[in-house]
């Protein structure tokens, strides 16, 4: 593994002295001048690799290196090793210019063009050769190429060679194999540097490659016994990967000794294939004028072409399509045989994937290929269903039928069942599939939200990836997470989200129970901590809880009564790691959550109420708690100031919430907010119902508040909260007084008996001299506020239309006015204040 | 297609700090693709290719980063305890890797959007950064592959520094199963031909 000797080399090649690096400079260069390369080469050049790569700033190399290296790198009889490290080295260093190192290969391009004229026999395989130096080349160029710089135009001559080179048609096929690679690299960032003819061509030749490949082996390289003497043998057919003689055109799922060059391009095309269609099978892009004369001269004859030209007459682009799906479909076909080796199993689920997305793009472009592709798909979806082992190939077919199934009338209910039921309560720990199955819901949040009704009524289950897999899947849910958001589902998503942390620990339990059997006791890790917590979730008694924990679809069962409880029994699990992750993620989540804007005045009032209850029903894990509580204190403001009745309406809760004093300590934030909430919004300008008794009533719950937080006694303890909480709940009261103005002489009295309170020996034990002298001043304003009872109500409680540009621009009503006559009266009357 | 190729460290390196990582090796197939193609070039100014050179190995320790600090918290959350391999003893490394993916979202660190796939063998983590809609079986099927290879011919789990002073037998082993970034479909037997073409690798 990693070494101090690695770091050490790292650290030398970064600090070498420039005198040092010199010399080695000139040794290089003259390695690189002789005509035989030795090890001792190959050892300086790994060296010199590492020199350029191992710094944040590029060494430019001298320029005799640069060109030793280029001439090298371009010469045919230069062994794969060092043009490897040519390669490397020049792209890892600082190459001149795009310009220098292009100007050099058109140049080549040239050449090659004159010799592809006059190529013979023996040259052939030196041209062969050339190419595969060309292909490294190409390579350096793309690395050091840059698309914003508009480097196209010197990469124009290197694809039209390429396209030469496909082009060329020689008996054997040699071509390239790494052509299509490239072209593949190329079009990804310049698609637009294919003319029409050139897309067409190229079309035509992966439609060779693709259906008319030969299905017999390449020439075997096995040179006969030792008594028999080399022979040449006759090619034995392909096989399937069962072992069975192929009976149709060739694929990647056919199996021999050797391939031919046609069948290695039948790779190489089926690998770019769906990049190709993605960039190029659009409309815009068809031309049924081309010249499709070369059509028949360009295919590759083999037994199958000739029995198949039923096609032979459309034009590329639609005969590309037509044999793609017809390659698709043999691919699908194939995947039923049962492979002699594994890795070939493998390879036949991989084949899966690709070909029903190839088909997907196809049927997007060609909507007739739709009713040819469905009951191959249905078929295919008919055999995998019943084995987890395909679940990943079943994510292309959901997205299939996702986007046919409407047009094909095709009843698609049981694809999403199976989908949103089984794969998330049963595959939640497969990290790639997790991955792959909320790609599959993020981009197609849209329809599915229009069209499968399952999909937010399954979002217990959809929440069982993310509770697993909490670090890697976060940033991906709080784009899901509105997706799955209604009326009817917001207020068990919240809890849902609250007991997330719960749903890791059941998760955990779940996988090591199936895991262990109650034999095995000793090998639990962490000891007795975990053996309760399994002991517990193997309890029929507790069975209900941790089903509803684990229920898949939303509306199933309500345990909120006995929620402590499940509490208490995962108690053991809430330091583990998982569930630590998973609490972390809940308050962004919450934040999301609560950032969906809630128009619906019952469902505010619904979550205000949920926001109160849970805040004293949560999962003990260290921080969770009080960030949770941070989290709730900021959104309730919001949802009140969305929703001022929600005041009136869940007036009782809010009371008894506002009137225990142990919630002062307990949740300190939420209860700042709420009290802060009463004193700004529970007035009549905001809900016609406001009356004097609800006033009453909640100023003299806040008062038993304020009077039995601030008595002073010789026993009294030093107060535990945050004198922010005082300064909130006088003003609160002041705000309720001065709208119910009966009120005021009874709080006049209890204020002036703060400045007693605050400097009693135990607050001033615990409260620092400005928080005390805060507190004295709050109270002193509040009293002389409410000795001018109207004053008062404009200043503690101003129209909720104070934003309304008129408050501004109108001389009478103007609050700028009106706070300079108010601070003139408090100057005026000076002597109330604190001396 | 895939973008890049690295590897790069999980454990503490004593030069960096503690949530940082050591990129050993690093491959991009391709430049950096810009966020508008297709629109009307911005008028920012061209980057230098030292600039060009600097932001994409920022880029790739960025992935390794997120990598790193992946790898690391799904570790703690399985819980179970880590078993050291030595040389010899690839192929249970192997078993006992995690292997997960990620998104990367537009500029972070990419203009487009892109994948990381991951495998963390030990304290060494491979990766392959992919577009967004690659056939992520077959990248994991590559990546397995190219990472059991690196283990065994650059003996990456003995002391050596094979990893950094012979790459370019990773680059020869990405120029034959991913060339140019292509991921692609082989057969037993077109692996089979590959290795066999492989192992004549500096010989000569």
């Amino acid at each position: 593994m990693y070494s101090a000797g690695t770091e050490s080399l790292i650290k030398q090649a970064r600090e070498i002295q420039d005198e040092e690096l010199q010399k080695f400079y000139v040794r290089v260069s003259k390695m690189l001048s002789s005509k035989e390369h030795c090890s001792e080469t190959i050892d300086s050049l790994q060296r010199l690799k590492l020199i350029v790569s191992a710094t944040k700033y590029a060494r430019l190399l001298p320029a005799e290196v640069q060109n030793k290296l280029q001439t090298l790198l371009r010469s045919p009889g230069c062994p794969e090793q060092l043009r490897l490290l040519c390669s490397a080295v020049l792209s890892e260093s600082l190459p001149p210019s795009v310009r220098s190192l292009s100007a050099g290969l058109t140049q080549d391009c040239r050449s090659l063009g004159s010799h592809a004229q006059r190529l013979l026999g023996a040259r052939r395989r030196k041209m062969i050769m050339y190419l595969y130096i060309f292909v490294l080349f190409v390579q350096c160029i793309c690395i050091v190429c840059d698309p914003q710089a508009g480097n196209k135009d010197e990469l124009l001559p290197l694809c039209q060679h390429l396209l030469k080179c496909l082009e060329s048609r020689q008996p054997e096929g040699q071509i390239c194999k790494h052509t299509l690679p490239i072209l593949s690299k190329i079009i990804s960032f310049f698609p637009e540097i294919l003319s029409e003819d050139q897309i067409n061509l190229v079309n035509r030749k992966l439609v060779d490659w693709l259906r008319y490949a030969s299905v017999h082996q390449g020439a075997s390289l096995s040179s006969g016994g030792f008594f028999t003497g080399p022979r040449s043998r006759q090619p034995g057919p392909m096989t399937e990967v069962d072992g069975v003689v192929v009976g149709d055109f060739f694929t990647v799922l056919c199996v021999g000794q050797s391939y031919t060059e046609d069948q290695w391009m039948n790779m190489y095309a089926f690998s770019m294939l769906r990049k190709w269609l993605l960039t190029y099978d659009s409309e815009g892009t068809c031309n049924t004028e081309s010249d499709d004369r070369s059509e028949v001269d360009s295919s590759v004859m083999s037994m199958v072409s000739a029995t198949s030209s039923s096609s032979r007459l459309l034009p590329p682009k639609e005969r590309l399509r037509e044999k793609s799906f017809e390659y698709c479909q043999r691919l699908i076909e194939q995947s039923d045989r049962k492979a002699i080796k594994r890795t070939d199993t493998e390879l036949q689920k991989v084949c899966l994937i690709e070909a029903v997305a190839v088909m997907d793009i196809i049927c997007k472009e060609d909507s007739s290929y739709v009713y040819r592709a469905f009951p191959c798909l249905k078929a295919l979806y008919g055999r995998l269903s019943g084995d987890l082992a395909f679940a990943r190939a079943l994510m292309p077919i959901a997205q299939f039928y996702l986007n046919h199934s409407e047009m094909a009338a095709v009843d698609s209910e049981a694809v999403f069942r199976h989908l949103l039921s089984r794969f998330p309560s049963e595959m939640f720990n497969e990290p790639l599939l997790a991955f792959e199955f909320v790609q599959f819901c993020r981009l197609n949040m849209a329809v599915l939200q229009e069209r499968v009704p399952l999909y937010r009524q399954s979002f217990p289950n959809i929440f069982k990836f993310l509770a697993w897999n909490s670090p890697a899947l976060i940033a991906d849910y709080m784009e899901l997470l509105p997706s799955l958001m209604c009326r009817e589902t917001a207020v068990e998503i919240l809890h849902t989200l609250l007991d997330l942390p719960c749903l890791a620990a059941t998760l955990d339990l779940q996988q090591k129970s199936a895991t262990f059997q109650a034999a095995d006791r000793v090998l639990w890790d962490n000891g007795t901590k975990l053996a309760n917590c399994l002991e517990a979730f193997r309890q029929p008694s507790c069975r209900g809880l941790f089903l509803y924990i684990l229920r898949p679809e939303a509306g199933t069962g309500d345990t909120i009564d006995r929620l402590n409880m499940l509490h208490e029994m995962l108690a053991d699990m809430s330091e583990s790691p998982r569930v630590i992750q998973c609490a972390q993620i809940v308050p962004v989540l919450l934040h999301v959550f609560f950032n969906h804007v809630f128009t619906d005045k019952k469902l505010s009032n619904q979550l205000a109420l949920v926001v109160l209850e849970r805040s004293s029903q949560l999962y003990r894990i260290s921080k969770f708690k009080s960030e949770l509580l941070r989290v709730f204190s900021a959104h309730i403001r919001t949802l009140c100031k969305l929703h001022p009745s929600l005041l009136i309406d869940q007036s009782r809760e809010l009371l008894d919430f506002a009137g225990s004093v142990s919630n002062i300590s307990s949740k300190k934030e939420l209860y700042t907010s709420v009290v802060w909430m009463i004193g700004e919004y529970l007035s009549v300008s905001y809900d016609k119902r406001c009356t004097v008794e609800l006033i009453t009533s909640f100023f003299e719950s806040l008062e038993a508040v304020l009077l039995e937080i601030t008595q002073v006694r010789q026993s009294t303890k030093p107060p535990n909260y945050h004198p922010r909480v005082l300064t909130v709940l006088m003003t609160t009261l002041s705000k309720l007084a001065s709208r119910s103005q009966d009120l005021i002489p009874r709080l006049s009295l209890s204020l002036s008996k703060m400045r007693t309170f605050a400097q009693s020996a135990p607050v001033a034990s615990c409260y620092s001299e400005e928080d005390i002298e805060e507190i004295i001043t709050r109270a002193s304003e509040l009293v002389n506020l409410l000795k001018l009872p109207n004053v008062a109500q404009f200043v503690l409680a101003p129209s909720p239309h104070g934003d309304n540009p008129r408050w501004h621009k109108d001389t009478n009503t103007s609050l700028p006015h009106s706070m300079r006559a108010v601070s003139g009266l408090l100057h005026k009357n000076s002597s109330f204040l604190p001396g | 297609m895939v973008h890049s190729f690295l590897i790069h460290t999980l454990g503490p390196v004593s030069a960096l700090s503690a949530n940082e990582s050591r990129v050993l090796f690093a491959r991009a197939f391709g430049p950096e693709e810009s966020a508008q193609r297709g629109a009307e070039p911005e008028p920012e100014p061209e980057l230098v290719p030292e600039t060009r050179r600097l932001l994409q190995k920022e880029r790739l320790a960025v992935v390794a980063r997120r990598v790193r600090s992946v790898v690391a918290l799904g570790r703690a959350a399985s819980g179970v305890p880590a078993v050291e391999c030595v040389l010899g003893e690839e192929a249970a490394a192997l078993g006992e890797a995690d292997v997960g993916v990620l998104r990367l979202t537009s500029g972070e660190p990419f203009a487009v959007e892109r994948t990381v796939l991951w495998l963390a063998v030990q304290s060494l983590a491979f990766c392959l950064v992919c577009d967004m809609h690659e056939n992520l079986l077959l990248a994991e099927g590559t990546l397995r592959n190219i990472g059991r290879r690196c283990l065994e011919e650059l003996r990456l789990l003995g002391p050596g520094s094979e990893v950094i002073l012979k790459s370019d037998r990773i680059d020869a082993l990405l120029n034959h199963y991913l060339p140019h970034g292509q991921l692609l479909f082989l057969n037993h037997r077109f692996t089979h031909c590959l290795d066999r073409e492989l192992s004549s690798y500096g010989n000569k």
